[in-house]
């Protein structure tokens, strides 16, 4: 596939806008993708999705009968990562997910159209399938002074984001910004950025968080849909338990060194080469929900933890303030300077409450008391 | 007391004596487990170690003992005696309460020097054990939503789950953190008090919360 030229796969694109009805498995065949390339697809997203090996056959079936999404992919307040991560993906390849298993009608990085051409097909695409495409959103919406900070096609991204969303059967936020706002709605947040679900609260959203979105992910919740007709199940942040149902720390590679008590005390230390745990070193997976132990990223190349940087817990809301300091295990206390740690103002608690007792012991070892007066006597 | 004392007075009953040492035990516990937790130095000698998996174990195990001793305490607190019964954690309700608290103020603050007398609690103190089982319920409800994490959608993480929503993750662990050094300024307090109270009173202050007697002037009505 990779060998076509530019004007055939171009060729193709217009080909497959108009032939919205054939099925996946239509499709991968006349594009001559082999069986077994489809079957080893169709396992890799049953893995994703964490079902049962005995599940690919049945997500094999339905691909090969599911009419293929439409899909429309639209940047906001972003740095684009997310679609990096996307095109970066070696399985599925961008040509995979873009040409054979979605319909992607319009994105506005990687589509051939601009100007009006590409606002027009934009504006078909939510008439001809409304209700039935899906939306994904990449980057957060500002929200301030009437969201004037992000405008695209000269509409805001809020106004934008309530259009598209509006009309959707799903819309999938990919990526931390997407998803809760991310750096952009960090303090101060100047643009009174939001996630997805705060901006459009009556659309139904799926958060992808992660920064960038972990490719796979993002697959395999179409896959989802496509096998199963609905939604995967969500945790309270709107995030598809199978991806974000558990917590880093108990999936690590690096977990029995924190069982043990194996730590990296010093980057480049002797534990650090030795691959022990960074729980010292600030690691935040201990408080992230995310499977990238598993599922990794980068054709399951490597992630952060492998790779010897401490999670920084960028899939969880907020991050970026809460997480904070990145290479600390606790948080800064509020209101005290920078290098005031809970253990620095505790101590100084502990001591002053010492001191002033023991001032108080001796003031009361110096004075004569008194035999209370009969009527103050209780026993 | 002092000199008139004729009468012995029961005054902690068992329940109160073991809630109160339990407590202890289990703070000084989770206190140590808590802070090797938090700060663990590398004390795994090889891949097959499990000690911080035994520190976590030991601070669990206590934290669960813990909970059962404050819950028990509660429980105590409507069915026990008077001493420990609900009413006297909130002496500012009566008159005779504020009246006392009043001169209990003035005995601390070394204005007054006659020794306020009390049989069971100090209104001082159980203003104090208020925020103290404040601080135990804040640090109960952040520890368990932090263990909850390991079984996600498990029915303590779904029972916690408005602590999820009250707080980050991260703030959970700063305010179990910083609780602990407010819980070590109480116990600094509450010795200092009680050892203060046993030298003035010389009415067993101390030796009453072993053997659950005072000694008084009066016989007990």
């Amino acid at each position: 596939m990779g060998k076509k030229s530019d004007f055939g796969e171009l060729e193709t694109v217009e080909h497959d806008l108009l032939k919205h009805d054939c099925s996946i498995g239509q499709i991968l065949k006349e594009r001559g993708v082999s069986r077994r390339d489809f079957l080893k697809f169709c396992s890799a997203m049953t893995a994703a999705m964490a079902l049962p090996a005995s599940f690919a056959p049945r997500v094999a079936q339905a691909l090969d009968e599911v009419r293929r999404p439409t899909l429309v992919w639209l940047e906001m307040q972003s740095c684009t990562g997310d679609t990096e991560a996307l095109l970066r993906s070696a399985n599925p390849t961008v040509a995979e997910i873009v040409l054979d298993i979605l319909s992607v009608d319009y994105h506005e990085t990687i589509m051939a159209a601009a100007g009006h051409q590409a606002e027009g097909a934009l504006d078909k695409t939510i008439a001809d399938f409304n209700g039935k495409y899906i939306c994904v959103i990449e980057g957060s919406i500002s929200m301030k002074d009437g969201g004037i900070y992000g405008t695209t096609g000269g509409k805001t991204h809020l106004e934008r984001a309530r259009q598209v969303c509006g009309g959707a059967l799903a819309t999938i936020a990919v990526g931390t910004c997407a998803s809760y706002g991310g750096i952009a709605a960090a303090v101060p947040n100047p643009t009174g950025a939001v996630g997805v679900r705060d901006a459009v609260p009556g659309a139904t959203v799926i958060n992808l968080p992660g920064c960038p979105v972990n490719a796979d992910n993002l697959t395999a919740t179409i896959v989802h849909y496509l096998v199963f007709g609905k939604i995967p199940a969500l945790d309270s942040h709107g995030r598809p338990l199978f991806a974000y149902g558990k917590r880093i720390h108990d999936n690590c590679e690096r977990r029995p060194h924190f069982d043990a008590g194996q730590y990296v005390e010093h980057w480049g230390d002797d534990g650090h080469r030795k691959g022990f745990c960074l729980y010292k070193m600030g690691c935040k997976g201990p408080a992230t929900f995310h499977n990238c132990p598993t599922q990794r990223y980068n054709e399951k190349t490597s992630w952060p933890i492998a790779a010897g940087h401490p999670c920084a817990g960028c899939s969880e809301p907020q991050f970026w303030d809460t997480m904070s300091p990145m290479y600390k295990r606790l948080p800064n206390v509020p209101g005290f300077g920078i290098e005031h740690t809970a253990d620095k103002i505790g101590l100084g608690l502990v001591a002053g409450a010492g001191a002033a007792f023991a001032v108080h012991g001796v003031l009361n070892a110096l004075r004569k008391d008194k035999e209370p007066a009969e009527e103050n006597k209780e026993g | 007391m002092s000199d008139n004392c004729k009468f012995k007075c029961y005054i902690w009953e068992l329940p109160v004596r073991w809630c109160h040492w339990i407590n202890m035990i289990c703070i000084v516990t989770l206190s140590v487990t808590g802070f090797l937790i938090g700060t663990p130095f590398s004390f795994g000698s090889s891949t097959s170690s499990f000690t911080m998996g035994w520190i976590r174990f030991i601070h669990f195990s206590a934290a669960y003992l813990f909970t059962v001793s404050v819950i028990s305490r509660l429980i105590w607190s409507f069915i026990g005696n008077k001493y420990s019964g609900w009413r006297e954690f909130f002496p500012l309700m009566t008159d005779a309460g504020r009246k006392k608290t009043i001169r209990m103020l003035r005995y601390y603050m070394l204005l007054d020097k006659d020794v306020p007398e009390t049989v069971g609690h100090n209104p001082l103190a159980t203003a104090a054990y208020v925020c103290l089982f404040g601080i135990y319920s804040l640090m109960i409800l952040t520890g368990f939503a932090l263990y909850a994490q390991h079984a996600p959608q498990g029915p303590m993480h779904k029972a916690l789950g408005f602590m999820y929503v009250l707080f980050s993750d991260q703030g959970m662990r700063l305010t179990h953190h910083i609780s602990m050094w407010f819980i070590f300024g109480f116990v600094i307090n509450h010795i200092y008090s009680a050892w203060l109270m046993d030298i003035k009173e010389h009415g067993s202050e101390i030796s009453s919360m072993f053997s659950g007697y005072k000694f008084t002037v009066r016989k007990e009505k």
